[in-house]
């Protein structure tokens, strides 16, 4: 059999896909390895290391792993990705679509519209709105609870930046598991309810078993979006003090406000190595219930 | 027992699903539910499974009222048209997941899952997963799951309409079968006459969310009660030609045929199966003339369409005695089989003992 369905022979095939692999080594290729490499150096905004920088080895992955902040911020990262993707968005993204599964007509419309509306504004204009409710003085929650002159985002900036993130995100996993739900047959749902299961019980022996492939995908995709997101920034700019610095903004803090980039640079190559990591094992997952699904296929 | 009063089932946007049903199914009679698609059947079956919750009117299960019983609660078990088996568990799983809602202890109910399966000659495929099952097996398994938890009531949803042809005749005969050992009520779903008068102890035939007839398959397929059930029930299409009854004859089609006791003067529906339809190459006063327009080979029999006037009529005839098409030819109703409807109520043959 021929691999050549488009008949374009090996010449012209590579002439249509340089074009592309021009531009990706360009713009991806060459600048993570042009990062790699400022990451080995002492490279600064300013001053004298701006005009020679000296390489230093890996001076500036030591000094990382030893700073107390950076170690900080990896934490707040990790409560971050956990609090406001993997709870937040896949959670209630995953409760909303259980929820109007079989609803139709204005309340899931309304619905689904409010939440993807959260997702497709710009995220300085919802950086804005959020800051309008969480102000101190004229904010609109402190109106709503009656506690004037609580200070939202400077006692709480976490959990302020959680709940943002999960407001602004949950219509992906709303959407990814309202497809997803739509794949389960009814029947067994209905199996289920004829048996007597809770709802509890259908989510565990019906629904989770059907969709799991869908969970790995949507869990993938989140936690690496949120590893990397930067519009938290737009809300408390990692502060107060750096409680709400998670990695994207210290990387920012360091590099382009501190000036240090060669250091920026090589926190940025640790945080490429961790999105590998996390990214590997999901996939592995993903990739051994591919085989389960086949193995039983194939077998007689 | 089941018992239906006034069930009434309307969804939103108005339409009426169910329309005031009133039935009453005696405990261990094998009941079918057949009608065309769309004529509320299925929406039938699952309000009694408690799966749809009825607008108004009630449903008993041996004699609990359970109108407002969650389906969990009714004790039935239902099998589904596609069988709904879960893919990521085996057999035995499968068959014992309603006990492991109910809390049996896992020894229990997988000794009970393998009794069951033996019963269904499934004893061999206990580790399988649904994936590696044929349709015919996949079915047996839906049922076994359905017997294992030992309801009331079964409930089946067209569980025959996914086998291929020949499978289905023989789980036909199987369905029968268990379903006469294990004396559970069942009420069954089905658009396939056939199959209907086949298995069921009683039928009831339905039309837009209403009973057009309740009864034996005998009587359903012998004196159907209006013309939809005339039509509906039989393995070819029933002839159902207008015509007249006065001056002591019956004047159906450009025929004069003999009119039957107790038919008064009027406009009428004359019903004759194509079955009850004999061929006569030579003229005959009392049978409708007409030219051979199609042949259709049933096997062991063709089917004869003639055209008469307007109208078309059909008759069975035996192998090896087809006329060809474009001959002239007589269609004789065989001697009181004809069906005589007004205003759609049969009005002859009447029953002998006056009941319905």
């Amino acid at each position: 059999m021929s691999t050549d369905a488009a008949g374009l022979g090996r010449g012209r095939a590579v002439g249509f896909v340089l074009p592309a692999l021009v531009l990706i080594g360009v713009f991806l290729v060459f600048p993570a390895l042009w990062t790699i490499y400022l990451g080995l150096t002492d490279y600064r905004l300013t001053g004298l290391e701006a005009a020679e920088p000296r390489v230093v080895g890996l001076d500036n992955y030591t000094a990382a792993l030893g700073d107390e902040r950076f170690r900080g911020s990896l934490w707040l990262t990790a409560q971050y990705v956990l609090g406001s993707a993997v709870i937040g968005q896949a959670g209630l993204g995953f409760s909303i679509a259980w929820v109007l599964r079989d609803r139709r007509g204005p309340v899931k419309r309304v619905t689904e519209g409010l939440v993807l509306l959260a997702w497709i504004l710009p995220s300085s204009v919802v950086a804005f709105l959020w800051i309008a409710l969480l102000d101190r003085d004229e904010g609109t929650l402190n109106a709503l609870l009656h506690t004037p002159g609580l200070a939202w985002l400077l006692d709480h900036p976490m959990p302020s930046i959680i709940v943002f993130n999960v407001w602004r995100g949950t219509a992906f996993s709303m959407m990814l598991y309202g497809a997803a739900l739509a794949n389960v047959p009814p029947s067994h749902l209905e199996t289920a309810r004829l048996a007597g299961a809770s709802t509890f019980q259908q989510l565990r022996d019906v629904v989770v078993p059907r969709i799991k492939g869908h969970v790995l995908t949507n869990l993938l995709l989140i936690s690496l979006w949120t590893f990397n997101d930067f519009s938290a920034f737009q809300i408390t700019a990692g502060g107060p003090e750096g409680r709400s610095e998670i990695l994207p903004i210290y990387i920012y803090n360091v590099a382009l406000s501190g000036g240090r980039l060669g250091f920026g640079a090589a926190i940025s190559f640790l945080v490429l190595i961790i999105n590998l990591v996390v990214a590997f094992v999901y996939l592995r997952l993903l990739r051994t219930r591919r085989e389960d699904a086949r193995r039983e296929v194939a077998a007689p | 027992m089941i018992v239906l009063g006034g069930l009434t089932k309307e969804f939103p946007g108005g339409v009426r699903a169910l329309d005031g049903l009133d039935l009453e199914i005696a405990d261990g009679e094998f009941f079918a539910l057949l009608g065309p698609s769309g004529c509320g059947k299925t929406t039938l079956l699952r309000t009694i499974a408690g799966l749809e919750t009825p607008t108004s009117g009630n449903i008993g299960i041996g004699g609990v009222d359970v109108t407002s019983v969650p389906p969990g609660r009714r004790d039935v078990a239902m099998v589904f048209q596609d069988y709904a088996l879960f893919p990521h568990m085996d057999v035995t799983a499968n068959i014992a997941y309603p006990l492991r809602i109910k809390k049996v202890p896992r020894a229990r109910r997988e000794a009970k899952a393998a009794e069951t399966a033996s019963l269904l000659s499934l004893s061999d495929l206990l580790a399988r997963r649904p994936g590696q099952l044929s349709g015919g097996q996949q079915q047996r398994v839906a049922l076994a799951r359905a017997v294992a938890c030992h309801p009331k009531v079964f409930l089946f949803d067209e569980p025959l309409s996914n086998l291929d042809a020949r499978l289905r005749l023989e789980a036909r005969t199987f369905l029968k079968r268990l379903q006469r050992e294990l004396a559970v009520t069942t009420v069954f779903v089905t658009h396939d006459q056939g199959e209907a008068l086949a298995l069921a102890d009683r039928i009831a035939v339905m039309s837009a969310g209403r009973f057009m007839q309740v009864g034996t398959p005998s009587e359903i397929f012998r004196r159907p009660a209006n013309t939809f059930t005339a039509s509906f029930i039989g393995s070819t299409p029933m002839n159902l030609l207008p015509g007249v009854a006065g001056d002591g004859a019956l004047r159906v089609a450009g025929a004069v045929l003999p009119l039957p006791a107790g038919v008064s003067d009027g406009p009428i529906v004359y019903g004759l199966r194509p079955e009850y339809t004999d061929l006569s190459l030579s003229p005959r006063d009392d049978a409708f003339t007409g030219k051979v327009a199609v042949v259709e080979n049933l096997g062991t029999a063709h089917l004869v369409t003639l055209e008469s006037g307007d109208h078309l009529i059909q008759a069975v005839v035996p192998e090896g005695e087809e006329p060809a098409p474009g001959t002239a030819a007589w269609a004789v109703p065989r001697p009181g089989r004809a069906l005589v409807y007004r205003d759609d109520r049969l009005v002859s043959p009447l029953p002998a003992d006056g009941a319905r």
